[in-house]
């Protein structure tokens, strides 16, 4: 079994998934309580990557990514090192790539939280900021877990942008889906059948652990 | 410059409704002004708009001298700089805080004068043993109460309370009125109290704003605004009655005797009433007779005279002066037969169960059971 593959892929979901909660929470926050006329724009933007074929998309990350880009050459700039085939290059693309399975269940979950409870909070003195991180994350934060969860099993299972973007590098950019696809063209069968097992395993454990999780973490308050 | 919150906006909803409001509270006697108004009449976008919680188009806000708001230069002070205590309808408790999380939830400083606050606010509203539960875990009642003690917590300038009560069924509003009323007298803060319940607006305010159709028609203290509507939209909003300042004087076999100016009435005791009181008769309720009396089963025989007389359609609002004002509305036939005219000498004659006393003790207070 390509055990590089299945470490790798793990580290990619695990960075991707932390940078989507970072990034996810302030654009559903801005999804969930803006009222901008022409909000329905960005709502279609970080919706693209759901209906995008893999290989469209990874093919404008890839442009976007290069040297000939301003990303690519700021990246170069502060870095030294460019992004196409390496293992940061691909994060980025997996970030994009499952944007819309963080922030649609984030944006879901704020607009859920009973406005007046945000209004009680300011009026008792606590600032927008405050009032996010005491009142509106912990009431969505069945919303945020979802998003999370989503968000690591869909990269952990990503393979079209990564093969644009990625490329097949040993050890850097080659993905468990990649190292399956690879087995099967050698016609190691054997080898393609356990890694895809494992995966299998791994995906519903993850997600059969969130979910228990979640009947767990309902404390008295949301019992009737 | 005396301490007042002083108010002029107008706010415009998408359909065209008009919100406008111009009122002034005192806030340096700290009473409890009630807003009175019919469902939809625009009391809760007012009191939104004073928390800055809504921004109107046009006007100004202000408290005492700082200025909350004003369209011409643009200010618009959030809800977190204008320290208040808003009480919402349905409360708006944190679910996932408990009682005490919830009363401390703004509460700066150390941890024990944090938590010494919080146990004083709930022996104050009767809380304590609570402080533990969730508020899915309270009664609507409870549940009251923990939102005014948080609303109170922070020490506010001014309190807003919508609809305070009318999240409650009937039998739990009556000991909460009070309740309610003994809390708002005892600390001081001037509160703008948001209603559409005459009993309420009655037990609670000192002053009362009438609104109707998104404008303030009216404003003075509680009974003369009852009494003396200033037009007929708000005559139509508040109910035309007689509503008197009172005291209960004796009581006895489940009846009472109220002076009211210098008239003594017999009244039935609902339970509970002592001291001062709001005397309320309707005008349908009130006879007027002349001459030698029969035998009635009516408790109150008034004698006055006549101080004036105003035609309602097919009806005429006789008002006497029976050491305190009392209407009655009379039938045109029967004026004639009777003769009566202002300075007339007559009988007001009203039943014992026809005159309702809304309590007005804040001292002595009894719990219902």
């Amino acid at each position: 079994m390509d055990w590089a593959a299945i470490t790798l892929s793990v580290q990619l979901s695990t960075w991707t998934t932390l940078a989507l909660l970072v990034i996810g929470m302030p654009i559903a926050h801005w999804l969930a309580f803006s009222s901008w006329r022409w909000k329905f724009l960005v709502e279609a933007v970080v919706a693209l990557p759901l209906v995008l074929p893999p290989t469209v998309l990874g093919f404008y990350l890839l442009l976007a990514l290069s040297l000939r880009s301003p990303l690519g050459q700021m990246y170069l700039k502060l870095t030294g090192a460019t992004l196409p085939f390496t293992f940061q290059g691909l994060l980025i693309a997996s970030i994009v790539y499952s944007l819309p399975f963080a922030v649609q269940p984030f944006t879901a979950a704020f607009a859920a939280v009973d406005r007046r409870l945000i209004e009680a909070s300011w009026s008792l003195g606590v600032s927008r900021r405050a009032t996010f991180f005491r009142v509106i994350v912990p009431l969505a934060r069945h919303g945020l877990v979802t998003g999370m969860v989503l968000s690591f099993a869909h990269t952990l299972g990503e393979f079209g942008v990564v093969l644009m973007v990625g490329g097949n590098l040993p050890g850097i950019t080659r993905t468990v889906s990649i190292s399956i696809y690879d087995d099967v063209q050698a016609l190691n069968y054997s080898t393609a059948a356990q890694t895809s097992l494992l995966l299998l395993v791994i995906s519903f454990l993850v997600l059969a652990v969130t979910y228990a999780l979640q009947r767990n973490l309902r404390t008295p308050w949301l019992l009737h | 410059m005396a301490a007042a919150l002083t108010a002029d906006f107008s706010k415009a909803f998408p359909g065209g409704t008009v919100v406008a409001a111009e009122l002034r509270l005192e806030t340096d006697t700290a009473p409890v002004t009630v807003l009175f108004g019919p469902s939809g009449s625009g009391k809760t976008t007012i009191l939104r708009c004073l928390a800055g919680l809504e921004r109107p188009e046009v006007g100004d806000i202000r408290f005492g001298d700082q200025m909350w708001f004003d369209a011409a230069v643009n200010i618009c002070l959030p809800p977190q700089q204008r320290r208040i205590g808003y009480l919402f309808q349905e409360y708006a408790l944190f679910p996932h805080r408990t009682v005490a999380q919830n009363v401390g939830f703004a509460l700066r400083g150390t941890r024990p004068a944090r938590q010494a606050r919080i146990a004083s606010l709930l022996g104050l509203l009767d809380l304590d043993g609570f402080a533990a539960r969730y508020p899915r875990q309270l009664s609507g009642g409870q549940q009251q109460r923990v939102a005014l003690a948080r609303a109170l917590a922070t020490d506010p300038q001014l309190l807003l309370l919508d609809e305070p009560l009318s999240a409650l069924d009937a039998p739990a509003r009556e000991p909460l009125r009070r309740e309610l009323r003994r809390v708002l007298s005892g600390c001081g803060i001037p509160t703008l109290l948001v209603t559409h319940d005459r009993v309420e607006a009655l037990a609670l305010g000192d002053r009362m704003l009438v609104i109707a159709d998104g404008h303030i028609r009216q404003a003075g203290p509680v009974h003369e605004v009852f009494s003396r509507p200033a037009d007929l939209a708000v005559a139509r909003t508040v109910g035309v009655e007689t509503v008197i300042p009172g005291r209960v004087i004796a009581q006895a076999d489940g009846l009472l005797t109220v002076e009211v100016g210098t008239a003594r009435v017999t009244a039935c005791d609902p339970g509970g009433v002592e001291g001062d009181v709001f005397l309320c008769v309707r005008a349908e309720e009130v006879i007027i007779e002349r001459g030698p009396l029969a035998r009635m089963s009516a408790r109150n025989h008034l004698n006055g005279r006549i101080v004036a007389m105003n035609p309602e359609g097919p009806l005429f609002r006789v008002t006497v002066d029976c050491g305190f004002p009392l209407a009655a509305l009379i039938t045109r036939p029967a004026c004639e037969d009777l003769a009566l005219a202002v300075g007339e000498a007559v009988t007001a004659v009203v039943k014992a169960t026809s005159i309702h006393l809304i309590p007005r003790d804040d001292l002595v207070r009894r719990r219902a059971v």
